[in-house]
């Protein structure tokens, strides 16, 4: 990226604008939008689709919209949704084999042409989120080319957050509410008495020209960009949550016998719901499909959970046949093994799982627990040395 | 999305016992898969039936023999395949035994069971290269006589003065058993190595890599010379489909294997 930033002002029609604009030049708009009771992420055919005038209360376990007076579109939190379903879909097929006429057997890779997506309204926990994915699927030595094809061809949005929910803690994780990079353009809504409008900035050579297609005013240093800027700020001090202020891989690598996970055992239902909304967790399953003449077999892949026992076997059984080991291992990859894996965190505190979880377990409750626990153990540790 | 399969013929199909064959397949077309290390692993696709990662007990130039026990539905295609059949293969994928590591010392190769196959190529390089290594020894165990896999080789090679040194045990003896009866760690007193200056390489049930491990580190090997192969879960190879961990280690990447240094506080974990 590189090139002069540009800050500039949105007005309900400038929004409009940009959603048509980007459907002009032939991508797929995905936003956020009311469906079911929930705000989703759909394909979107105009700006009307957002969720003017809904906001949404989020607790542990719990999830609800709200209307709102004010008709903000980008009031509410993450969803049951993430961008993932987009870039690292639930099913994806790999390749096909096809048995030949002479006893032979040949293998096409998948190679159907990707979707031009733009993502309208990404949160900065979803933005960290996207560059978490980016590393596992594409930094390593081996990259998912479709992924890359659909990431690459992506242009993002980013919505900075002004009202955060119950659940989220992404301040604590060093993620947000401010979008600081990875963006091609960062709206920021704003509801004063100057009016409803979106404070955009530029991230990006691709953002700068689309902005320049959209009917927009220059941003007034105060007004716009410094009121922008509190509103984030603001929200960053209401988060419903946070993660104890801890090192959380060493925490972790010390608490693999710790005996919270019994605790969190008895109420977790392993039933995987938080793997499927967290926006990093990528893994996957595959599955061999073949057709009635049998000449014909495909491979696909589909997401999978930690918390199904199959997960890992070896020739005895699974390896974590425990509800313990499978807790245990969700939260020690997202917030330690992920580190040594691919180089960061795997959480970036959109508060997904908390809210999806049926028995409204807490990731940042049970961190915490574990937190106690261990500097419990070492207070101990230390007077029976000192006794000693 | 990864690289698909490329199509491999079945050269030879051997049964080694009553429920495991060795696999001899070479490229069906002009070209194949990037040379295989010992050690390294392929994932090898059963038309129909799915995908699983395999060893190789052989590498001789672009023909790979795996050694393949009929456990699931994909190694029992596998197990099933004729001379003249195709597979799909991808890879080579994770990290070899390296050899070169035990350049100039003692080697120990220790088999358990199915364990034996992806061990043999390392004794057919410090056999390929005498001079290269000091006293190689070969201890395999298994079940029963009835399990031993290359039967005729191990039979070669543990009445011959080798090398290898070779000694077998099984578990259970079936009539007419002359050898050893017991665990694969009693062969230790066995073997003739030099604790300080050896590498050993091992692959086998876990139990049996710890008991063997924790053995031999308390003879005097520093961890990181022994060399275990892990095993879990796999469906991509390339270090994206996640079931593969064990701790921070992704044993498709950072694995199959790796040294006793890294490995020891991982399985000492229960259900890790
Ligand atoms: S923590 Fe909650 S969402 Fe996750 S598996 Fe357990 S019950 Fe399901
Ligand atoms: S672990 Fe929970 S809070 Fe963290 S990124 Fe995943 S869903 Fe969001």
């Amino acid at each position: 990226m590189t090139g002069s930033r540009t800050t500039a002002v949105l007005d309900r029609d400038g929004l409009d604008a940009l959603v048509g604009t980007l459907r002009a030049l032939g991508r797929t708009v995905v936003g956020p939008t009311v469906r079911d009771g929930a705000v989703v992420l759909a394909e979107l055919s105009s700006a009307d689709e957002l969720p003017f005038g809904w906001g949404t209360r989020v607790e542990a376990g719990r999830y609800r919209l709200e209307p709102r007076a004010d008709g903000a579109a980008f009031a509410h939190t993450t969803g049951p949704h993430s961008w993932k379903a987009f870039l690292h879909p639930q099913r994806e097929r790999l390749w096909s084999a096809d048995r030949t006429a002479d006893g032979g057997l040949s293998y096409t890779e998948e190679d159907a042409p990707q979707p031009s997506y733009a993502f309208l309204g990404v949160r900065a926990c979803d933005l960290r989120a996207i560059a978490i994915q980016d590393r596992v699927l594409t930094g390593g030595r081996y990259e998912d080319r479709g992924y890359r094809e659909r990431r690459t061809g992506a242009f993002l949005v980013a919505a900075e957050c002004t009202e955060p929910g119950g659940t989220c803690f992404c301040a604590s994780m060093g993620s947000g509410p401010a979008a600081e990079a990875g963006f091609d353009l960062a709206l920021t809504e704003l509801l004063d008495a100057d009016g409803h409008r979106f404070v955009v900035r530029t991230g990006s050579d691709a953002g700068e020209d689309v902005l320049a297609r959209l009917p927009h005013r220059a941003a007034d240093p105060r007004a716009d960009t410094a009121a922008a800027r509190d509103a984030v700020a603001g929200a960053r001090e209401r988060m419903g949550r946070a993660m104890p202020p801890v090192d959380l891989q060493a925490l972790m690598g010390a608490s693999l016998e710790a005996e919270r996970w019994d605790d969190v055992a008895a109420r977790c239902l392993t039933c995987g719901n938080c793997t499927m909304v967290c926006p990093t967790c990528f893994c996957t399953t595959t599955e061999e499909v073949t057709d009635l003449t049998g000449d014909h077999a495909e491979r696909w892949q589909r997401w999978d959970s930690c918390f199904d026992l199959d997960f890992t076997h070896l020739p005895g059984g699974p390896v974590r046949a425990s509800a313990r080991s499978r807790y245990r291992q969700w939260l020690t990859h997202k917030l330690s093994t992920w580190y040594e894996q691919f180089g960061s965190s795997g959480c970036v505190g959109c508060g997904r799982c908390i809210t999806w979880c049926p028995v409204a377990i807490d990731i940042t409750e049970e961190a915490a627990a574990l937190h106690d626990e261990l500097a419990d153990r070492l207070r101990r540790q230390e007077r029976t040395e000192q006794e000693r | 999305m990864t690289c698909a399969p490329v199509p491999y013929r079945v050269v030879r199909a051997r049964t080694e016992t009553a429920d495991t064959v060795s696999l001899t397949v070479a490229p069906a077309g002009p070209s194949g898969l990037p040379p295989f290390a010992p050690g390294q692993f392929a994932m090898v696709h059963a038309f129909g039936a799915g995908e699983i990662p395999l060893s190789t007990s052989c590498i001789d130039g672009p023909e790979l023999t795996h050694t393949v026990r009929a456990v699931g539905a994909v190694s029992a295609a596998l197990c099933r395949l004729r001379t003249g059949d195709r597979v799909g293969m991808r890879g080579p994928f994770g990290t070899g035994w390296e050899v070169d590591r035990a350049v100039g010392g003692d080697l120990l190769v220790v088999a358990g069971g199915i364990g034996l196959a992806p061990l043999l190529p390392v004794v057919d390089a410090a056999r390929a290269a005498p001079h290269a290594y000091g006293r190689l020894n070969l201890l395999v165990g298994a079940r029963a006589p009835a399990d031993l896999l290359h039967a005729h080789r191990l039979c070669t090679w543990a009445t011959s003065p080798g090398p290898p040194h070779c000694l077998v045990t099984v578990d259970r003896p079936a009539p007419g058993w002359r050898g050893r009866v017991g665990v694969v760690t009693s062969l230790l007193n066995g073997a003739r190595f030099d604790p300080g200056n050896t590498t050993a390489f091992v692959c086998g049930p876990e139990v049996m890599i710890r008991a063997l491990a924790r053995d031999l580190v308390h003879r005097g090997l520093p961890p990181h010379r022994v060399r275990v192969s892990l095993e879990r879960t796999m469906h991509c190879g390339t270090g994206h489909c996640g079931h593969c961990q064990l701790g921070g280690v992704l044993l498709c990447r950072d694995g199959p294997v790796t040294g006793w240094d890294r490995a020891a506080p991982l399985l000492s974990v229960r259900e890790l």
